[in-house]
Order: structure tokens, then sequence, then C-alpha cells
């Protein structure tokens, strides 16, 4: 018992979260995730709409998890894992998106339509 | 199976240098060293050292530690440089200088590496250890022990590359690195090998650290600093530990996907199986240009304070400067193309990013206009961090309006990698973080030391460090003008560029001058250290709580935890009461971190763990990695991690302090 | 100002033991938020290579669905199950925290008992990552979240021992607080995997 005794359950951050949260994420990951596998397994619309629908079935279930199961959002002020978890998803989007944009734009510029198609519009050269 | 294979891996009797001048300068480490052991062991100090500071969590003694190896760095990373000038100034025509071509390319690769990863970042993180709790009235970082291990991983990262000289080569693929050059079929040696897992190891301990001082500014700030009270300094470093965070992930992630290209046949940036060259230079710059913010920012924090406390004013458009901090830490993950104009992008994403670099010049210029309106009007007092800041900001300048001229891609076409570019950014690291942190080393060494710096000695070496950087580097501008391209190791005769190549030797001659002297004042002042003792803990009659404790800063920084209710609280203490007056004080006992012998011991297993990667003596990497993780694990599990100094031991440090600051002569400050 | 020096009162813990979770706890989240940007610069890599195959079969062509169905499912299951072993902590129930981590365990091995499978078939099959770009930065992708996965497993078997030898003290319970964040984190991340690699290769993109 005096094992016991020594612990410590109090901590503020720990006394987040209880049974309803964690029940609530779950179930709603489940459906989630089931929407994404039928959506994608059924292929009831053409791909674009489809990976359109899963992405935002991954953002919404991302949101759902870092409520239910990690708790942000419940901070009392100042916020500072929201702040750092904000800059975060903008670096995230800047480097995802912008290497996307970048590789992108070389690889068209590099491709031999495209050249072909420079080349025979305007007569020779870059 | 060959069991010597498995046992030395690529090792052999091949892998000491053959040449005189390679082989001498690989010689030097281990006969220094062995000078070194040998002072240690005749002087019995070698449980001194291993107590009182290569196991010490006490961020003042690991600052002096970072900064030790920091400045060791830059007498390495400027020999290369002294070579390289040689060379360039020689080898034209019939000659070919004094190096042999692959031996150039090793040192512009190791030049540039080791400047930026072991001597800036090492000052940096030196700087900040030593000054960041103290300024915001703590006694330690958040994590001590996180601490002292990223200064192990640092060091382990510096000890890989010095091993590249004697054992094996370095790459020669540039201080980035870029496939195909870098890749096995281009580069088959170790060289880059040593690259990768030198940077590898270093970046984790600065990922660790970046983290580390992030927590401790937001948790450990002392009773009434809230955001808009912190020194200048203190938001510099937020917004540095904010890039570094987010940064070096990038760093880690491009140098394994390398490592796995090399060591496992992997295809990411092959040039064929579909691999993508353009992506690597993509990532790596994506770090590369935070990683010159991370440089630059506590650079300008430093002068925040530099400039405020030696105009005896307070410091103009702090709100500003601190959205001027914040906005450039924001764009500076918006402007990495620049870096790569050249490589093929259409011009709406050239357009789109060179019109972002243009605009993170403008929070610059506005930070330039405070410290100046700071110095309008102020009661100038030019001690040599003054000499630093005026330095920079002719300088910095001058080198940003040539950046702004690279911003355009137009004219990036032309300049790219010539040695105009050398010139800009050469400018704005010397003129900026490397004057920035000689600032921060002469204006805080007497908190940590007890004593000033030999001011004159300090003033002939700025003198030399700007007159060298303009004859070393104008020519250079000129020369990128003229079409010369950077890391070339011969030229024609015909070309002209040989007078300006020397005009460039002489002047980095002159600032290797500099660093002598620079160090030469170190010297001079320890010997003659009881002619400029600080006897009140502010001798240059500072703003900020880092000069209200004494000198050199007791170990545990402040006797009673403060209390601030202003900016530069320090200076609004010292106009509202008479800071001789002795207070009835109740000190309180202090819990302290105790030293670790585990950190080293990351640190000696890392350079191992290393050693076995780049050599392919598999059997030594694991054993290492294994070590590792059983030091965490016996690290994480001990509950004994701190130890109590009683309130006495605490009055007994202060009076003696009391007492020391009563024999203070009656003079005005320094 | 620094809720350090500020505490919430009503905590049956003493004021430095606060500040020691509060500053452990937060400084787990940062470090876990950089591990995010790792990511993402593999994420950023793959969206770049996934489409060089250099004529190999494509994602469309390798990947099999119901497999990664039951990978998600059960590392999803993993992470409940892992909040239910928290709730047990912070009402003291030490035996209902090893059956729930330890059902998170097993669970672990058998999310990577599946992925291992997985890559031993491609490989057999000739899809190596030695093929081409898009395979290495697939197994590579994949591969670091299952080395997170295994560290994890390794972190929770460390905890197992510390736990029956020191019971629930303070510091295994911050302990366990960490691991949960890192595994919680983990299916997070996993989320975009099965997303962006699995149904979007599925898909034919």
């Amino acid at each position: 018992m005096s094992k016991e005794q020594d612990v410590i359950v109090a901590e503020h951050e720990l006394s987040e979260g209880n049974l309803k949260s964690y029940i609530t994420g779950f179930l709603l990951s489940i459906a989630l995730t089931l929407s994404a596998y039928f959506m994608v397994v059924r292929r009831s619309f053409t791909a674009d709409r489809i990976i359109a629908v899963i992405v935002a079935l991954a953002l919404i279930q991302f949101l759902v998890q870092m409520f239910f199961f990690l708790h942000l959002g419940k901070e009392t002020k100042p916020r500072w894992k929201l702040f750092v978890v904000v800059f975060m998803i903008m670096i995230v989007l800047i480097l995802v998106f912008g290497s996307i944009w970048i590789m992108n734009n070389l690889n068209y510029r590099m491709s031999p339509e495209q050249i072909n198609t420079y080349l025979n519009n305007q007569g020779g050269g870059f | 199976m060959n069991y010597v294979a498995a046992v030395l891996g690529k090792l052999n009797s091949n892998v000491f240098p053959h040449d005189k001048a390679t082989l001498g300068a690989a010689l030097s480490i281990p006969l220094g060293g062995l000078l070194l052991v040998a002072y240690l062991t005749y002087t019995k100090r070698w449980k001194w050292l291993w107590k009182e500071w290569l196991t010490s969590v006490d961020p003042k003694k690991i600052g002096v530690m970072y900064i030790i190896v920091g400045l060791l760095m830059l007498l390495r990373g400027g020999t290369d440089v002294l070579m390289i000038r040689a060379q360039q100034a020689t080898s034209v025509g019939v000659s070919h200088g004094i190096v042999s071509v692959n031996t150039f390319q090793q040192l512009f690769s190791a030049h540039g590496t080791i400047m930026i990863f072991f001597m800036a970042m090492g000052l940096m993180f030196g700087l900040i250890n030593l000054i960041l709790p103290i300024q915001i009235g703590s006694r330690d970082v958040v994590f001590p022990f996180l601490n002292l291990s990223s200064f192990w991983l640092f060091a382990a990262g510096m000890i890989l590359i010095n091993l590249s000289l004697g054992i094996g080569q370095f790459s020669a693929a540039g201080w980035l690195a870029y496939p195909p050059l870098s890749e096995l079929h281009f580069s088959p040696g170790v060289g880059v090998d040593y690259w990768i897992w030198s940077l590898q190891i270093a970046g984790i301990g600065s990922l660790l650290s970046g983290i580390n001082f992030f927590v401790t500014i937001v948790k450990m700030r002392c009773r009434g600093m809230n955001l808009m009270k912190m020194p200048m300094f203190v938001w510099s470093v937020l917004c540095t530990t904010l890039l570094i965070m987010f940064a070096f992930p990038i760093l880690t992630v491009t140098l394994t996907l390398l490592f796995l290209d090399r060591t496992v046949g992997m295809h990411f940036f092959t040039s064929g199986f579909g691999g993508n060259p353009m992506m690597y230079v993509n990532l790596i710059w994506a770090w590369g240009h935070p990683e010159v913010y991370i440089l630059i920012l506590p650079a300008f924090g430093i002068y925040s304070e530099v400039v405020a406390t030696f105009s005896r004013k307070r410091l103009f458009g702090y709100t500003s400067m601190v959205w001027a901090l914040a906005a450039i830490a924001v764009l500076s993950f918006s402007v990495w193309l620049h870096h790569f104009f050249t490589m093929g992008a259409g011009a709406d994403v050239n357009g789109f990013f060179g019109i972002m670099t243009m605009v993170i010049a403008i929070p610059t210029g506005v930070k330039i206009f405070n410290w100046l309106f700071t110095m309008f009007r102020g009661r100038i007092h030019f001690a040599s961090p003054m000499y630093w800041f005026m330095g920079f900001v002719g300088l910095f300048t001058i080198g940003g309006v040539a950046g702004v001229v690279l911003s355009v891609p137009p004219a990036d076409f032309q300049l790219h990698n010539s040695l105009f570019l050398v010139a800009h950014f050469h400018t704005m690291i010397v003129g900026g973080v490397v004057f920035g942190y000689l600032a921060g080393i002469s204006y805080w060494f007497p908190k940590i030391f007890g004593f000033r710096l030999n001011e004159r000695l300090g003033k002939w070496s700025f003198w030399c460090w700007f007159i060298g950087f303009i004859l070393a580097f104008v020519p250079l501008y000129i020369l990128g003008l003229m079409g010369a391209t950077r890391r070339i190791d011969h030229y024609n005769a015909s070309l002209g560029w040989q007078p300006l190549f020397i005009v460039a030797g002489i002047g980095a001659a002159i600032i290797a001058l500099g660093v002598g002297i620079f160090i030469l004042q170190i010297v001079v002042s320890i010997v003659r250290r009881k002619d400029s003792i600080d006897y009140t803990g502010d001798p240059w009659n500072g703003r900020t709580l880092e000069w209200s404790i004494p000198s050199p800063a007791p170990f545990y920084n402040f006797a009673i935890d403060p209390v601030v209710n202003e900016r530069d609280p320090f200076w609004e203490s010292k106009q509202l009461a008479k800071d001789s007056e002795q207070k009835a004080v109740h000190y309180k006992a202090i819990t302290m971190p105790r030293n670790s012998g585990i950190a080293p011991i990351i640190g000696l297993f890392s350079v191992a763990f290393g050693f076995g990667m780049i050599w392919h003596i598999w059997w030594l990497s694991i054993v290492s990695l294994i070590a590792i993780i059983v030091s965490i694990i016996i690290r994480v599990s001990d509950d004994n991690t701190d130890y109590v100094v009683p309130a006495s031991k605490v009055e007994k440090i202060e009076f003696a302090y009391a007492a020391k600051r009563a024999e203070a002569p009656k003079r005005r400050y320094a | 100002m620094s809720d350090v020096a500020n505490p919430p009162m009503n905590l049956d813990i003493s004021n430095a033991e606060y500040q020691k979770n509060s500053k452990t706890l937060f400084g787990f989240w940062v470090y876990i938020m950089t591990d995010c940007v790792l990511f993402a610069s593999l994420f950023a890599t793959y969206a770049v290579l996934h489409h060089n195959t250099f004529g190999g079969p494509s994602a469309q062509n390798l990947f099999s669905l119901p497999n990664v169905l039951a990978e998600t499912l059960i590392l999803l299951t993993s992470s409940f199950t892992c909040g239910l072993g928290i709730l047990s902590a912070r009402a003291r129930h030490k035996n209902k925290v090893i059956f729930w981590f330890f059902v998170t365990f097993v669970l672990g091995i058998a999310f990577l008992f599946l992925e291992l499978s997985e890559f031993r078939h491609l490989v057999i099959t000739g899809n190596s990552w030695r093929r081409s770009g898009f395979l290495s930065a697939f197994y590579t992708l994949v591969g670091t979240h299952g080395l997170h996965i295994s560290v994890g497993l390794l972190w929770l078997v460390v905890l197992f021992g510390k736990i029956f030898s020191g019971g629930l003290t303070r510091n295994n319970l911050r302990q366990l607080t960490l691991f949960s964040i890192f595994w919680h984190f983990l299916d997070i991340i996993w989320i975009f995997i099965f997303t962006i690699v699995y149904l979007m290769g599925a898909v034919g993109k």
C-alpha cells in the first residue's frame, strides 16, 4: 500500500481526459477510417473527388485525435502548446506544398513535351 | 567470411594522408592533444577537469566549453581559408599554386562546413548558454542534462570532422554536398560520409538545444517578466529556437536520405532509377536558409543589448523590434528557393521567391534604423563591443544591399555562384554574425570570469578584422562582377584577376592577425587579471538582470529569485534605489542539478557510432548505439539528479561578494 | 507570465513536482512538433518521387488495401487502449495499468508484424528500396514510422520493468504520460500515411 501512497495523480495536465472523450475519439476515428477506406474500395466517384474527400476525412480525423486523445485546446492561457502546433502546421504546409510546387515546376520545364512545344513555337533556343 | 573486413570495415593502411601538408596538419592535432594530456597529468588536474568542466551542467561552464571549441574551430576553418587565398593568389597561368586540386576541393568544403556548423553554431550556443538563464532571472535551463548532452553531441561532430584530416579524407563536394557529386558513384571515398555523420550528430545536439532553450524561455522566466518585458537578446533567442526546432529536422532527413543512397543503394537523389538530385537542393536549402537566420538573430539580440547599454539609453522601438524578429523568423521559411534560382524553375516560382526575399530585407532594415535611433541623443561610450557594432552597421548594410541585388532572379542568373555571391554571404556572416558574437564575448566576459578583457587589444583586433575584411572581400565583389566563379583553383593569366586575388590574400592575412590579437587579448587579460577586476558585477553600467549579480556569476546565479516590473529591470532598480545599501535578506536553500558523467559518455559513444558508420565497421556502430540507449535508460531511471545548497552556504558566498564589492575603488564605470 | 511561477491551486502535489511535470510534458510536446516536421520532409520527398517508378510497378499495383486496413484499425485500437491505460494510472489501479498497456504493446507488435510482412513480400517479389525513387521514398517514410513504433515498444518494455519493480511512482506516471503522447502522435502520423500513401496510391494518384 505504501507504493500506492506514492502515486501522485493530480498533476494538472495528467488530469485532462476522461473515458467519454477516449471512446468518442475512438468511435469517430473508426468511422472516418472506414468511410475513407470504402470510398476508395468502392470507387463510386472520380479519382479527384475521392481524393478530396479522403483528404478531408484525414484532416478531420487529425483534429478528432488531437482533441479527444491529445487534449489540445483544453489548455489554460497562455496557450503555448496550441501556438507550437499552429506554427508547426504552418511550416509543414510551406515545406510540403512549397516543395511540390517547386519540383513540379522544374519537372514540367524539363519534360520533353514542354521543351518541344517551346521549340516549335519559338523557333529555337530558350 | 572476410573477418578482417568485418572487424575493420573499410579501414586499411592507406587511410593516412600522403602529402606532407595534410600529414603535418593532421599530426598537429594529436601533438596538441599530447601536450594537453602532459600538462593535465603534471598539474594533477584530471579530476578537476572532469568534475568542474566536462560533467558540469552549469550553463555558464557549458557556454565556455562551446566558445572554446568555437574559437578552436575558427582557427581550423581560418587555416583552411588562408590556404585557399594563397592558392587563388598564386595559381595563375603556368603556376598551379600550392595545393593539388583534390586538396583544394577538400579545403573549401571543410572551410564552409567547419565555420558554419562548429565556429558559428558553437559561439552562438555558447553565448546563449552563458547569458540566457541569467537574463530571464533563472538559475539554469529547463533540462540541464540535455543541455550538457547537446554540447557533447556537438563536440562529437567536431571530433569526427577533425578525424577526417588524419584518417581518410574529407568531402570534396562543397559545404552542402550536392548530389550527384556527393553520391557514391562520384564520391566513392569516405569524405562525404564524414561530412554526413559529423553534421548529423552535431545537428541532433543543435535540435535538442533549440527545444531546451525554447522551453526555458517559456517556462523559467522569473516573476513579473512577461513576454514584452524580456530583454531583446531573449526575444532573439526565442525566435532563433523556433527556427532551430522547425528547420533542423529537415536537415536530419536530408542527410539520412543521402546516407541511404550511398550506403543502402536507395535512389532519392541518384541520376538514374527515378532519383531527383534537384530534390536534394530543395530540401537542403529549406533547412539552409533558416540556418543562416538562426546564426544572425542572436547576433541581432546582442547588438540590441550593446547599443542600449553603451548609448546609456533604452532601446528605441522595442515593440517594432519584437515584431521585426517575429517577421524575420516566419519569413525565413519562405525564401529558400533564392539559393537555386538558376536550377530551372519558371518565372512564376522564381518571381515569388525573389519578392519574398526582398520583403524579408524590410524588417532587418527596421532593426538597423532602430539601433541608430537608439544611439541618437544617447551618451555614447565607445567601448570595444560598440566598435564591433559600428563595423557591423556599415558592413551588414552593404552586404544586405548586395543581397537585394541577388534577390532579383535575372541578376542572379549572372551572379549565382560567382565571387559576388561569396562576398555577399561572407559580409553577412562575418560582418553580422561573427562581429556580433565577438561583441558578445567582449561584453559578457567580465560577468563570467570576474575581470575585464584588455580594451586596447580588443580594439586593435577589431580594426584588423574590419580593415582585413574590406581588403579581403571588396576584390571578391569586383571579381564576381567580372565573371569569376567560386571554388576555382586555377585561372588564366589573361583574365587579369590575379592582382585582386593578391589583395584579397593580404586582407585574409590581416584578418588572421585580428584573430591572433583576439586570442592574445584573452591570454593577456588572464595574465593581468588582477588589474581589471570587476568588483561590482556591473562594469558597463548595464540595464538587464545579468548585471545585478556578482562577477564572476555564482553557480546558482541568483541567491534570491528576482522579481521584475519593467523592461531593463536592473537599470530601473539602479535609478530607484542606492544599490550599495545592503537590505536585510533572508536566504533560502537552493536546489541545483547534479553533474552528469553520462553526457560525455554519450558523446564518446556518438563518436564511435559515427566512425563505425563512416568506415562500415558495423559492429562498432551497433555496440555504440546500444551503449547510448543504455546510458539514456540509466539516466532516465535516476531519481537522484538534484542536490540542495543549504541557505548558510548561499549566505557565505553572497557575503564574500559583498566584501569584494566594498573593496571596489571609487571610480567611474569602465 | 509563465505558469510555472503561478501554478494552479488545489493540487495534491508539491509545487516543485508540478513544475517538473509541467516543464517535462511541454518539452516533450515541443519535441513531438519537431518530429512532425521530420515526417513532413519525408512526406514531401514521397510526394515528389512517388511517380518515379523507373518502369516498375506503381503504388496502385503494389499495395494490399485489406492489409493496410488491418494495420490502421490495430494501431487505432492501440491508441485507444493506451488512453484507457492512462485513465487507470490516474485512478491508481496498477493492475489495470499493466493490463491496458500490455494490450497496447501486443497491438503494436501485431502492427509491426503486418508491416514487416508487407515489406518482406515486396522485397521478395523484386520491389526492394533499390528498385526506384518511388520505392526508396516509400520504404523510408513508412519505415521511419515503423522505427518510431519500435522505439515506442522498447520504451514500453522498459516502463513495464520500472512499474513491476517500483510501482506507480511519480516518475513512472510522468513517463507513461510522455509515452501516451508519443503513441497518440504516431497514430496521427499513420492517418496521413494511410491516406496519402495507400489510399491515394490505390486511386492512382
